[in-house]
């Protein structure tokens, strides 16, 4: 098989099964709210709720379309798409296994962290293209937020990438040999790196307590308040596609990847487990904490995070530096 | 669509620097009906035109085509979610008027009425308030559902009590219409018990997160001077450091057979507001175990009872009462001329003034805290309105 024809075959694969994790992503976060809460969760449609996300989607396939009458109509119809695009894209140089991805770059994570920013420019088109005043905040406070936050989510992302002296993803899981090579176990800097890393996503992915673009209580919906049906759909796909690719990234970064016992073939299974242990990480924090005001989370990211992350990763640096070079 | 039309809806920025942004009547976080126009510069509120009147219902003309036997079921649905209080805002002023003795058991049972239905008010504030903070699908919603949970197990007592959960109807002009049941004693100890523990858990989730210290320290700081001069009542004016209750201040329904504390605080923001409730609750429950503890024989109304409505006449005369709501002074200021009906009466709703003081801290936050400070002045627009 031609290696362009693979590229597809792989792509397609790999697209189709992110989004149908995605749709039970959604069950196993309300599953785990609704715990949190002493509350039971969708439990009408299947055993247990097991069908709800079909149940949603197909609802939203079926709702009306409402373009508001005085939407910029070319920029509010592309934004679905331009949002979605950047988030589905991430997936693409993530290692399942050794070897078993779409397309393992030698800068795989530049690539990840450039496109997964690209989201930003599908969020402004939305707020501003519905010609509606929640919208148009909820996009500016977008901006303001990723642009904040991109930084201290790099600096972060960096730091396995110094310990491992390589951008490519599938070197930097292979560096995590055995449960102690797991970078989130290297003294200090792991520990510190991963925990830099899960509030730098939990801004980046817009969560709570930093999910001030939707921010329900003060702008109703933010920047998706005029969307409705397929096009809402895709947005809410987009966002959770993107958590997930974070969550990979978290795994692969800190947690080892597919390391793990039993034969290799269990590889992608430890990856998948261990991304959504990442993934109710976040989800834990969404459900314990309020949201805090727009100058606030600019004040954490500008004043503490950023600082603290960069320190890191000179520290990081320095470490490998003294210890003769990167590489385990 | 039509060019023309289409610039006329354009947003109105008109080349300044302000945005007017429309919150409400139809907006998550109104608390019912509420609709403030905010002019905004960029994130920062400078200017707030409060709209209010969505609920009006003409409860204050109502009442003068209703029988002092029909109106305190009426009444209950001014403030709706503190309906205990309002009701006997009303019967104590007809009582007043009237010069109506009051049985000390059906006194006692009005304490504890009331207390409870300040348990379940503050349950409900601080549920909605923490959903405002957090959002309906944030942190806040965690909070929300735990404090229904406890609202739920109050509303089953007034259910054991009344046979309603929201609109009670239990007092009346002379007394109370319902004595406890049996079991109910005990059945309202275990609640007290338990909700006094859950308390400790709501502090220990809230008080230690910096994220909710963050949003509510600080923040819509109302002055001492300016909530005398608006006329605040209830947990605002105590946040703002005036040690001021009517139930001890003039105590109605032997309140000062009982022993509790008054909390004062001196900051006047919204975290101060939230220590006052959250001390409240504590001294609500510790009323509802001395009612409980002391709770006397006797009959529960000193009214014989009457075939129909129009034989509960109320003497000449006009008076006002007032009783400590959980949101602060309701008041009800009763004309009558001697028949079955009031010739004139008068509602001062807690509401109403509290909200009074929002264009006077409103100016210069930021929209997110719009929600936070309405949330923590606990409006309920069916008072407000009336």
């Amino acid at each position: 098989m031609p290696d362009a024809v693979w590229g597809f075959v792989a792509g397609f694969i790999v697209l189709n099964a992110v989004i149908g994790l995605v749709t039970y992503v959604t069950l196993l976060e309300r599953k785990f709210a609704a715990r949190m809460q002493s509350r039971v969760g969708p439990y009408r449609v299947g055993p247990h709720g097991l069908l709800q996300p079909i149940a949603d989607a197909l609802k939203l396939m079926m709702k009306e379309d409402v373009i508001p009458a005085t939407a910029d109509r070319p920029v509010y119809n592309l934004a679905p798409l331009v949002f979605l695009i950047p988030c589905m894209l991430i997936f693409a140089t993530i290692p399942f296994a050794p070897g078993l991805g779409v397309a393992d770059l030698n800068i795989g994570i530049l690539f990840f962290l450039a496109v997964s920013a690209m989201e930003i420019v599908g969020l402004f088109m939305g707020g501003w293209g519905s010609n509606n005043k929640y919208a148009l905040l909820s996009a500016m406070r977008a901006v303001n937020q990723i642009i904040s936050y991109d930084l201290p989510f790099i600096f972060a992302a960096l730091v396995p990438v110094v310990l491992t002296g390589s951008l490519r993803l599938g070197d930097i899981a292979a560096a995590q040999a055995g449960v102690l090579g797991w970078y989130v176990f290297f003294p200090v800097i792991g520990q510190l790196g991963f925990l830099f890393y899960l509030i730098a996503t939990l801004a980046a992915e817009n969560r709570v307590p930093f999910d001030i673009l939707e921010a329900e209580s003060e702008l109703v919906a933010g920047f998706r308040v005029e969307y409705s049906g397929m096009k809402f759909a895709l947005i809410q796909l987009g966002e959770y596609a993107h958590m997930l690719g974070t969550s990979f990234l978290g795994a692969l970064l800190f947690l080892g990847a597919w390391a793990g016992p039993g034969p290799a073939w269990l590889g992608p299974v430890w990856f998948l487990l261990k991304a959504l242990f990442v993934f109710l990480l976040v989800t834990w924090v969404r459900w314990s904490f309020v949201r805090i005001r727009v100058d606030q989370i600019l004040a954490v990211s500008w004043k503490l995070l950023l600082p603290a992350t960069l320190l890191l990763l000179m520290a990081t640096a320095v470490v490998v530096a003294l210890r003769g070079g990167a590489g385990a | 669509m039509d060019p023309e039309a289409r610039k006329v809806v354009e947003m109105g920025y008109g080349g300044s620097e302000r945005l007017t942004m429309n919150m409400g009547p139809q907006h998550p976080s109104a608390h019912g009906v509420f609709r403030a126009i905010l002019q905004l510069e960029g994130e920062t509120v400078v200017d707030v035109d409060a709209v209010i009147g969505y609920l009006h219902r003409c409860h204050e003309k109502l009442s003068e085509t209703l029988a002092y036997t029909q109106y305190p079921t009426i009444a209950s649905k001014t403030d709706y979610v503190a309906a205990m209080t309002s009701e006997l805002a009303y019967v104590l002023a007809a009582e007043k008027v009237g010069k109506i003795e009051v049985p000390r058991r059906a006194q006692y049972l009005r304490v504890i009425a009331a207390e409870l239905q300040r348990v379940a008010s503050h349950c409900l504030w601080l549920g909605t308030w923490c959903l405002d903070m957090g959002g309906a699908l944030g942190g806040g919603a965690t909070v929300f559902l735990y404090a229904i949970r406890e609202r739920e197990m109050v509303l089953d007592l007034f259910e054991a009590l009344t046979g309603a959960r929201l609109l009670y109807g239990f007092h009346q002009v002379g007394g109370t219409r319902y004595d406890v049941p049996a079991g109910w004693a005990r059945q309202c100890r275990e609640t007290v018990d338990f909700i006094d523990r859950r308390i400790d858990e709501y502090e220990d989730m809230l008080e230690q997160n910096a994220f909710f210290l963050a949003r509510t320290q600080g923040v819509g700081v109302i002055s001492r001077e300016l909530a005398q001069g608006v006329g605040v009542s209830g947990p605002l004016i105590r946040g703002s450091g005036v040690d001021w209750d009517i139930r001890r201040a003039e105590p109605y329904s032997s309140y000062q057979d009982f022993d509790w504390k008054v909390p004062v605080e001196q900051e006047g923001d919204c975290y101060a507001r939230y220590r006052v409730r959250m001390v409240e609750f504590r001294e609500s429950l510790k009323v509802v175990r001395q009612v409980l503890d002391g709770l006397p024989e006797g009959p529960i109304s000193s009214r014989p009872g009457v075939k129909s409505v129009a034989q509960v006449r109320v003497a000449k005369g006009e008076g006002y009462a007032r009783v400590e709501g959980p949101r602060g002074e309701v008041g009800c200021y009763l004309v009558s001329d001697g028949g079955a009906k009031p010739y004139r009466m008068k509602w001062r709703g807690a509401s109403f003034s509290n909200l009074s003081v929002l264009p006077h801290i409103l100016p210069g936050h930021k929209v997110a805290d719009v929600v936070a400070i309405m949330g923590s002045v606990d409006p309920v627009f069916g008072e407000v309105d009336r």
